[in-house]
């Protein structure tokens, strides 16, 4: 088992965010966290890397419990998030921004330019300058040079153009090939379900449905996804 | 190898003037303005030290005078005991020779940035102004209160201390002594900030929760840039020391601290040569303004003000453009 939230409830100050959101994954899947707007899926993501440390319940890494961990120990047990809103270091370059998070492992600076070679081409750019696409696909590397176990998207397409969200799906399909666990929030079902292994549904901050994208019925995403 | 860019020869430039400067003034036997200039060096010295924690991590601290002064009491400390022949602790004598002074220096300040940086660092703005200037003023008191090393009145080093072939008693000689310290510590400043580390210090100031989600621990990365400032700034204490053949609780002194952010914001914040820039302004209005007027310093203000407003990356922002790190 690589993730295993249970039950956890979480708070922003007194106002509570999560009522119970379970679900598990296993090493090389790719799990789709879903849910209409306000339901608790950047609430759960952060729960998970304990930038907002989860009230009751209990969350493995890899076997570890990483609820009492500081966020920067969790990310080091090998969990790598792509935040939402293309947060990169602005005042960094492409190439200050993959260094400063690098880590040992497969992937290097030359894997990830292979994989996004935009950015081998601004690497001596400040990260603020560059395009919403070439940020996001910074911070997809930033995230990769971490080398984790579970890769984290949180709304990664949101307000790119098509053609630059084509190459998004497209580096994460290749990242699926390589057998690195996924665990994606985004909207696009129409990309999201052909690439995911099993689907995790939030409403009101509960994890109320979860299977296969192929017993995602129609039904179900009326209900569930307002779609 | 780094481009020439604009920056780059503006730095340059800089480099060759403060070396001009004296060689100069030697060939016209004008050994005050070798004195400037060696004063211009160390201030830079110490200042850069002040860019590493300011410039790169944006911890605005307000205590580097504590370093500062620090390895100016090391520095008359040894000296004096080096003098007297008595043991200064554990039947260690003192020393005269500069290299073991910079040594001991670089070690004082270290564990004593280590301490201040341990504890100021779980702060953050202005407390952390506050606390660092807190702990500044701790070590100025105790300073003044200490009469076997002169309390109030400070501690005169009676000959210049030495470095082996070098004759530091010649204003020329001891120029090159801190110009080439200066050039070591610039350059240990260039390292840092193009090496992984300096990118998560940098990283660290522009978002700290961004930082600790690819796995960075923001305090220990401060922390080092911390005690490795705390140790460039003491090294500049020590030779300031023995500039002036003379330290006191002045060094110490929460002025001392501010003059140097001073120097860094003159010079241009987390600019490679800004220390430099800024050391060499201040020193120029300080003896050209200083000779017409005592309130030379209200001057200095208005021109800081200005920088502020209309020049934000100091001199070296105008006369090489934006900075490549904001």
């Amino acid at each position: 088992m690589l993730l295993d939230v249970q039950d956890i409830t979480t708070y922003y100050g007194s106002s509570q965010a999560l009522f119970g959101v379970e679900f598990r994954m296993t090493e090389g899947e790719v799990v789709a966290l879903m849910g209409r707007n306000g339901m608790g899926k950047s609430t759960t993501i952060k729960s998970i890397c304990n930038l907002l440390a989860p009230k009751s319940g209990r969350i493995f890494f890899d076997g570890k419990p990483t609820e009492r961990m500081p966020p920067h120990r969790v990310a080091r047990l090998g969990i790598g998030l792509v935040p939402e809103g293309r947060r990169c270091f602005p005042n960094l370059t492409v190439h200050e921004n993959l260094v400063a998070a690098a880590r040992p492992g497969k992937w290097t600076l030359e894997r990830v330019n292979d994989l996004f070679p935009r950015l081998k081409e601004r690497h001596a750019q400040l990260s603020r300058s560059l395009s919403g696409g070439e940020q996001q696909m910074l911070a997809i590397g930033r995230a990769l040079m971490t080398n984790p176990k579970l890769l984290i998207l949180d709304e990664a397409t949101e307000g790119l153009a098509p053609v630059i969200r084509q190459d998004i799906w497209k580096a994460i399909r290749h990242l699926k090939s390589e057998g690195l666990s996924i665990l994606v929030v985004d909207k696009t079902l129409s990309e999201l379900l052909p690439v995911a292994d099993r689907c995790v549904i939030l409403e009101n901050g509960k994890s109320v449905w979860s299977g296969s994208p192929g017993e995602l019925t129609v039904e179900t995403q009326d209900r569930y996804l307002g779609v | 190898m780094p481009m020439l860019n604009r920056e780059n020869l503006v730095n340059l430039a800089l480099a060759i003037l403060l070396i001009a400067v004296p060689l100069i003034a030697n060939g016209l036997g004008q050994p005050f303005y070798i004195t400037l200039a060696t004063r211009v060096a160390i201030l830079a010295l110490a200042a850069t030290g002040l860019n590493l924690a300011l410039g790169l991590g944006g911890l605005v601290s307000f205590g580097h005078a504590a370093f500062f002064g620090l390895g100016g009491y090391v520095a008359g400390i040894l000296a004096a005991h080096n003098f007297s022949g008595e043991p200064v602790i554990f039947g260690l004598g003192g020393t005269n020779q500069m290299w073991v002074i910079w040594v001991v220096s670089i070690l004082v300040s270290g564990i004593v940035g280590l301490a201040i940086g341990a504890i100021s660092l779980r702060t953050s703005g202005v407390y952390f102004i506050m606390i660092t200037l807190a702990f500044a003023q701790m070590v100025y008191y105790f300073a003044i209160s200490w009469p076997a090393y002169g309390g109030q009145d400070g501690l005169s080093i009676l000959v210049r201390n030495q470095f082996p072939g070098i004759s530091t008693m010649r204003p020329l000689s001891f120029f090159f002594v801190c110009y080439v310290i200066l050039i070591l510590g610039i350059g240990l400043f260039a390292l840092i900030r193009a090496s992984r580390f300096g990118a998560a210090l940098q990283a660290s100031r522009q978002n700290e929760v961004r930082v600790a989600t690819v796995g960075i621990r923001p305090f220990r990365i401060r922390l080092t840039a911390f005690v490795i400032s705390a140790m460039l700034t003491g090294i500049a204490g020590a030779l300031f020391a023995d500039l002036n053949r003379f330290v006191s609780p002045s060094m110490l002194s929460w002025q001392m601290s501010g003059e140097l952010i001073v120097l860094i914001i003159l010079g241009g914040t987390g600019r490679l040569f800004g220390p430099l820039a800024g050391a060499a302004l201040y020193v120029v209005f300080e003896y050209a303004l200083g000779g017409m007027t005592e309130r030379w310093q209200f001057f200095l203000g208005l021109i800081l003000l200005l920088v502020v407003l209309f020049a934000r990356g100091g001199l070296i922002g105008l006369l090489a453009g934006k900075a490549k790190h904001g």
